[in-house]
């Protein structure tokens, strides 16, 4: 059994998902879908559990040999990513029931849960798999049943933004597609192990190069990186709470994870930095992506859209990290990624319990909410004290390892420019902080309540999330340490 | 109880935090709440004073809490100048406690509750600022300080307190994250460790520039120390009830600033290194500088917080040229001038409040002939002026003292002409205050009608327990005075702990 738990990762939610339309009543697939959530979770805990104690675990699918046949591969890298995700999805899915009994009408319920397990198996399946091809499948998996997710909000406006996200994610995948095919033209393999010894030898041709574009380009699509990222703030705008919350947290860091896999693993790191200027470009995208999305999200009423954009400013940071391009920086790269599903997971999961309660999440609603759902609203605020990065949350930690990355190197301006991005998360924090704590609750909002449990208990697991890593660090720094190392190729 | 002073120290730092909720458990009950805050203050004097009497008797009293990331350990230990600033500030939480008592009830305030608990974390952090060992808990616990003010500063949750707020905590948490963590980073990243370390943690032949830029880095990070530019958030705190000022930002926010410079300027640089590093001394101008405007903005407050504010700035000033001074003197007149103006200046912000509750004025204006209704108030502030002047028989006198040593041993002419000067303009914003509410005509215009105008006064004090906190402090600042003693060996004590190379 232990030795088949690759694939039971990503098998376990798939076949799930078709289930859910058989089990109907909502309440059930809730559990159901609960239920496969946490194995997986416990999958990943095991999955992690073995690579730090034994190193990388191949699995061949079937049976058959790779190159062949399709190989699993799992290291500390994976492993990291796996258990973030179930982790997530998990915690989020604890709120589900209550959250869409108000969002989403109940006869698509169930379609909900489908949808959001074959979500969850492309996700999975991403980061699980060592076959660049597989990665493709996975990648429509998730991004499909991503569409129709969004699609699944209240508004209208929903279909739109799904609509937007459809057509960006389309040619984001149709790029990597098409990245993924010139290699094959190349070396004629599609196992990342393998091709990562053949492409070297090819490395000087122009095909290479341009199928290192189209893979790079389509990733950052689906990685929002500024200034690819307009898609983003409408579909975390418009989609289920839920949804936003899982997306927040997990979707974006799965691009994270195949941008690093694809340069780091699959290209290598000479090819990647050497050859090309992946550094300055990720640099300066990174930079101004940090600086536009958060002076933008400071300019918003509606807060999803508001922490939408302060997640593009995050994915900033964490490119930032990637392009220094030493185990320092990419361990801040890994550590941010933990974190920030963290604080987004918290963050969204608290203004589903607004919309909840509500109705809306615009700021001008937020009135009075400190003294009417005081612990939501502490814990909107310890999430914007993390992603500020207050020391004892997690923010801080990240921040801490990406300054160190960028004064390792000498980088001063590019180290007081993160600083100086920082602040500008106070300032979007602090808007919302006045606006719930220091005005009076509109007229007809009275009777407004604290958040059922079923919302407390998730977001609160969060946030305490958020303290606990902020401040033992053992488990988050040591996992993404050995992760960076390992794609070094220094020995831990 | 016979516990170790290990536990004493932790109990200092934990101690508030526990009683943080018993406050909020028994927010329903006045009465109850307030014993739990007196006697929790009680229980951390008590704590303080038996560390305080184990750091005299010479033992080393450490503690190793956990490490956060590899290298950067929360931990503390005990050294003078930390038992100075605890002892301080464990010791005027109780008066402000008893004080705010009166003030609060007495002002009708709202949410005494999560006044009272905010208080209590302040306090929690500022022991663990003073006890940190290492910069990095050091940083941890300021912040820690910054937010939880902050509910004190917007207390009234007017629209006047919010911008207040906005300022306050602008300025300190993008100093602190600009400047202090970049310096942090940067003196992590130059010398590997954190810790404080008698004679400094950088190494002799360190490059000066880089150290130079770090020390301008720490000056500026620590918002706290309100020098100037950086200064804005103080009278932006002003807002907040009397108390709060009076502890927080005469004591316990601005104290933990100017006593984190002296921290950095003696642990992390170490005097011989600070003395040749080329920013120095264009601090050391900064901070006369900041003395002298910040009396001079004072003489033109006429709303007396404001003017106290301002007045701290210049005073924090002082403090900073001592440290930066990098001398013996400098440093004891550093530290001596933090307990020195704690006592002087929570006097006179308890007056300011007893003023306001009392009598309903908070401009200097309306204060003529006050002093025939409020004497002892008055005469409180008149004492503490004094102190803060720094003329006998005032404990100010002593710190003022060796900080102008300070500047004559190293020959800082202009900075020591700063000091003078801007003693002569504390008497020139200060005493005419208690002058004119004792003689209502002596320093008037000599206009006619005017003398008319005043009307007579009845006996009218500030309610009982804000009245012994006053007294209590004033006494402070005449025993100062008269027994200075213990404060001088604490404050020499910094600069006897081994490996530190300047004597006297």
């Amino acid at each position: 059994m232990l030795t088949h738990l690759p694939i039971l990762q990503v098998i376990v939610p798939l076949l799930a998902a078709p289930l859910c339309i058989f089990l109907r009543r909502p309440p059930l697939v809730w559990l159901f879908t609960l239920i496969v959530s946490s194995l997986a979770f416990v999958i990943s805990i095991l999955l992690l559990q073995q690579v730090m104690a034994s190193g990388t675990i191949v699995y061949e699918l079937g049976g058959w040999d790779a190159p062949w046949g399709i190989e699993y591969r799992i290291d500390a890298l994976n492993a990291f990513l796996l258990l973030i995700i179930t982790a997530i999805s998990t915690v989020v899915l604890l709120a589900a029931q209550t959250s869409i009994s108000k969002e989403i009408p109940k006869e698509k319920h169930m379609l909900f849960y489908t949808l959001y397990l074959l979500s969850l198996t492309g996700m999975l399946g991403i980061v699980a798999t060592g076959d660049a091809f597989n990665v493709f499948v996975f990648l429509e998996i998730s991004s499909l049943s991503a569409y129709a997710l969004i699609a699944l909000g209240k508004d209208r406006r929903a279909l739109w933004a799904s609509f937007q996200y459809l057509i960006m994610g389309t040619i984001g995948a149709t790029f990597i597609l098409i990245g993924i095919g010139l290699m094959y033209q190349m070396t004629g393999t599609l196992n990342m192990e393998d091709l990562s010894t053949r492409l070297p030898e090819v490395a000087q041709t122009r095909t290479v190069f341009v199928s290192f574009a189209f893979v790079i380009v389509g990733i950052c699509l689906k990685l929002a990186l500024f200034p690819l990222h307009l898609w983003l703030p409408n579909a975390y705008t418009y989609a289920p709470s839920i949804v936003t919350a899982f997306f927040a947290a997990t979707a974006t860091k799965v691009a994270i994870y195949l941008l690093i896999r694809f340069s780091f693993s699959v290209f290598g790191l000479s090819f990647s930095f050497t050859t090309l200027p992946l550094q300055i470009l990720f640099m300066v995208l990174g930079l101004s992506g940090i600086f536009v999305a958060s002076i933008a999200a400071i300019y918003q009423t509606n807060i999803k859209t508001l922490f939408a954009y302060s997640s593009i400013a995050q994915i900033g940071y964490m490119i930032v990290g990637f392009s220094v391009s030493t185990v320092t920086g990419l361990t801040a790269t890994l550590l941010h990624v933990f974190n920030h599903a963290l604080m987004k997971g918290a963050l969204f999961l608290a203004l589903g319990a607004v919309m909840y309660r509500i109705g809306s999440v615009q700021l001008s609603q937020f009135q009075g909410l400190g003294r009417q759902m005081p612990l939501t609203m502490a814990a909107i605020v310890i999430g914007g004290l993390s992603l500020i990065g207050v020391p004892l949350t997690v923010g801080f930690v990240s921040k801490w390892y990406l300054l160190m990355a960028l004064i390792e190197q000498g980088w001063w301006p590019v180290a007081v420019l993160i600083v100086l991005g920082s602040l500008l998360a106070v300032v979007y924090v602090w808007r919302l902080v006045e606006i719930a704590y220091f005005k009076p609750q509109l007229v007809g909002k009275e009777s407004v309540k604290e958040a059922p449990l079923s919302f407390l208990i998730p977001i609160w697991i969060l946030v305490m999330a958020n303290i606990y890593f902020g401040i033992d660090t053992r488990l988050s720094v040591q996992v993404a340490q050995a992760a960076a190392q390992s794609l070094f190729g220094v020995s831990p | 109880m016979n516990l170790s002073l290990e536990w004493m120290l932790q109990l200092s730092i934990i101690l508030p935090m526990l009683a943080t909720l018993a406050i909020v458990a028994t927010g329903r009950n006045p009465n109850l709440r307030e014993a739990v805050t007196i006697s929790t203050c009680l229980m951390l004097f008590y704590c303080v004073i038996n560390l305080y009497q184990g750091i005299i008797k010479g033992e080393e009293i450490s503690v190793f809490w956990w490490e956060l990331l590899p290298g950067l350990q929360v931990s503390f230990a005990i050294e003078p100048l930390g038992m100075l600033f605890a002892l301080i500030a464990s010791f005027l939480w109780l008066i402000t406690t008893i004080y705010a008592i009166g003030y609060m009830r007495n002002h009708n305030e709202v949410n005494q509750t999560r006044f009272y608990a905010c208080f209590a974390i302040a306090i929690s952090a500022v022991m663990g600022i003073a006890f940190s060992a290492n910069l990095f808990t050091l940083f941890i616990f300021y912040e820690v300080l910054t937010l939880s003010t902050y509910p004190l500063v917007t207390h009234a949750g007017t629209e006047d307190a919010k911008k207040g707020g906005r300022i306050y905590l602008g300025i300190l948490l993008s100093t602190s994250i600009v400047f202090l963590l970049l310096a942090i980073v940067s003196t992590w990243f130059v010398t590997g460790t954190l810790d404080f370390k008698p004679g400094g943690v950088f190494d002799p032949n360190v490059d000066k520039a880089v150290a130079s830029v770090i020390l301008l880095l720490f000056i500026f990070g620590i918002g706290k120390a309100a020098i100037m530019p950086f200064h804005r958030w103080l009278p932006a705190a002003m807002v907040a009830p009397t108390p709060v000022s009076s502890l927080l930002h005469a004591v316990a926010v601005v104290k933990a600033g100017v006593f984190t410079v002296l921290k950095v300027c003696v642990f992390i640089f170490g005097l011989d290194l600070l003395s040749v590093l080329p920013t120095t001394q264009f601090l050391l101008y900064l901070a006369g500088a900041s003395v002298l405007l910040a009396s001079i903005v004072a003489i033109r407050q006429d709303n007396l917080k404001a003017r106290l504010a301002y007045s701290t700035i210049s005073q924090l000033g002082y403090v900073t040229i001592g440290a930066l001074l990098a001398t013996s003197s400098g440093v004891i007149g550093s530290s001596m001038h933090i307990a020195m103006h704690a006592f002087g200046k929570i006097t006179l912000f308890f007056c300011a409040g007893a003023i306001l509750v009392a009598a309903h004025k908070s401009k200097i204006s309306e204060m003529r002939g006050l002093g025939w209704q409020m004497p002892i108030t008055m005469a409180a502030f008149f004492i503490a002026s004094l102190s803060i002047i720094g003329v006998p028989p005032a404990g100010g006198t002593w710190s003022k003292w060796f900080l102008l040593m300070g500047t004559i041993e190293t020959e800082q002419w202009a900075l020591m002409m700063v000091l003078m000067i801007s003693s002569l303009l504390n008497i020139a914003y200060l005493l005419p205050i208690p002058i004119r509410a004792f003689f209502p005509n002596l320093l008037a215009n000599n206009e006619p009608g005017k003398e008319q105008a005043l009307p007579t006064f009845q006996i009218q004090e500030a309610p009982l327990p804000s009245l012994i906190a006053i007294c209590v402090t004033t006494l402070g600042c005449l025993i100062l005075f008269i027994y200075p003693q213990p404060l001088y060996e604490l404050s020499t004590a910094i600069l006897e702990y081994p490996g530190l190379a300047h004597g006297k």
